[in-house]
């Protein structure tokens, strides 16, 4: 069977879609999954660097699509995780160097060699974004609770449903203590808003500061809060329901912080 | 703390503020019509209803609903009395809340089975035709 291709998106940049994608990669290929990661924000990588493989770097997508090598060659397998890889995007190239159609058939030939191709989505709703949707199958929209990213998720929404792509929301560092006293949007707000259905709820942490610095996803350090988290996302992505973390809840402040996840 | 002395001071959290704003925002968005083209929407709709049933203007609500593609438009409009004659000249809905206590019929319009208009295609010259039926209103 075919894998599960979906894309990672948000409209506007700096919402953590990279690292989202990282982190979600991760976790799934921790649950054994065969995971490939591309990075279709070509001229601005960066999921490299959050993998910590920016040295392992030969081929790269444009490449790949240009026929200058074979995709088996372009793909860099992590080191902690043998069933995680990663498609690179080019850096010194422009992002009209491919086509929706070209990034269709890569995807499709990717799908063939693993459970979950997840697409790293440039910011924005141009060629780039264009490109990363055209081969995706579904959609997770990662946004975080402020207007300009909510409106910027509402936009991108309404074109992937005019693309027909199921749509799935993560809402991506979230203050419980601020929302809980009213000055950040809750979950409840945003899903409202967007009506979209909810996939994960990541909270805010310095944490993920740090080991991104190591090029290390959070969502392979044992113990960590946001590990856990990411691993209930991968779960819910394999169709199992698990339940949410109520936030707002008196007492989710100290649940989070003393119990992981 | 921060909550309390807002609360103390009567200022509302900014999420609220926030949420309403984004509502707004998106709608109009949505739509393809300026915040301002919604509200003279929602005046002259009013209208129309009062030149044929007296209606309860200072209730009357107008809410515009999310849908997974479209945009469903809800209208909550009391109705007070009827009006003696079927459709008298244009009178403006201010004029009909004057002192009548009496509990409100309700006349109300949802989504449900309504026809909707989709909600992604913009057509910034056209105004959206709001679609009246009956059935209990559930504005969130």
């Amino acid at each position: 069977m075919s894998a599960r291709r979906i894309v990672l998106t948000s409209g506007k940049g700096g919402v953590g879609k990279t690292t989202t994608t990282a982190n979600l990669g991760a976790a799934l290929a921790k649950s054994g999954k065969r995971v490939v990661l591309v990075d279709a924000d070509i001229g601005l990588r960066n999921l490299d660097l959050v993998l910590g493989v920016e040295k392992r770097i030969v081929f790269d997508l444009v490449e790949v699509v240009e026929g200058r090598c074979q995709l088996r060659q372009a793909l860099i397998k992590d080191k902690r995780l043998e069933n995680l890889s990663i498609l690179p995007a080019a850096q010194t190239r422009d992002k009209t160097a491919i086509s929706e159609l070209q990034m269709t058939e890569v995807i499709e030939q990717l799908g063939a060699l693993c459970d979950y191709v997840l697409i790293d989505c440039p910011a924005g709703i141009e060629h780039g974004f264009r490109n990363a949707i055209a081969g995706a199958g579904e959609a997770i929209v990662v946004t975080t609770p402020e207007v300009s990213a909510i409106r910027d998720a509402d936009r991108v929404i309404g074109k992937l449903h005019e693309r027909g792509l199921p749509v799935r929301l993560i809402i991506n560092r979230i203050r419980p203590e601020m929302v809980r006293s009213g000055d950040m949007l809750g979950v409840d707000d945003v899903t409202e808003i967007l009506s979209a259905e909810l996939l994960g709820i990541v909270p805010d942490d310095e944490e993920v500061i740090d080991t991104t610095n190591r090029g290390e996803p959070i969502a392979l350090v044992a113990e960590s809060r946001l590990g856990a988290i990411y691993a209930k996302i991968a779960r819910r992505l394999e169709g199992e329901l698990v339940p949410f973390t109520t936030l707002g809840a008196p007492s989710f402040f100290e649940r989070l912080f003393r119990k992981a996840g | 703390m921060i909550e309390f002395l807002n609360r103390l001071f009567g200022r509302e959290p900014s999420s609220r503020t926030a949420k309403e704003r984004l509502k707004l925002v998106l709608l109009s968005d949505h739509l393809s019509l300026a915040p301002d083209v919604i509200e003279a929407l929602k005046h002259d709709l009013f209208e129309v209803i009062s030149r044929y049933v007296e209606i309860d203007a200072a209730n009357c609500d107008v809410t515009f609903e999310q849908r997974e593609k479209q945009v469903a438009m809800m209208a909550n409009i009391p109705i007070l009395g009827m009006q003696k004659r079927p459709a008298p000249p244009p009178v403006p809905p201010a004029s009909h809340t004057n002192g009548s206590s009496k509990p409100a019929r309700k006349a109300s319009a949802n989504g449900s089975g309504t026809p909707r208009r989709r909600r992604r295609k913009a057509q910034p010259q056209s105004m959206p035709q709001p679609q009246l039926a009956q059935g209990s209103p559930q504005p969130t």
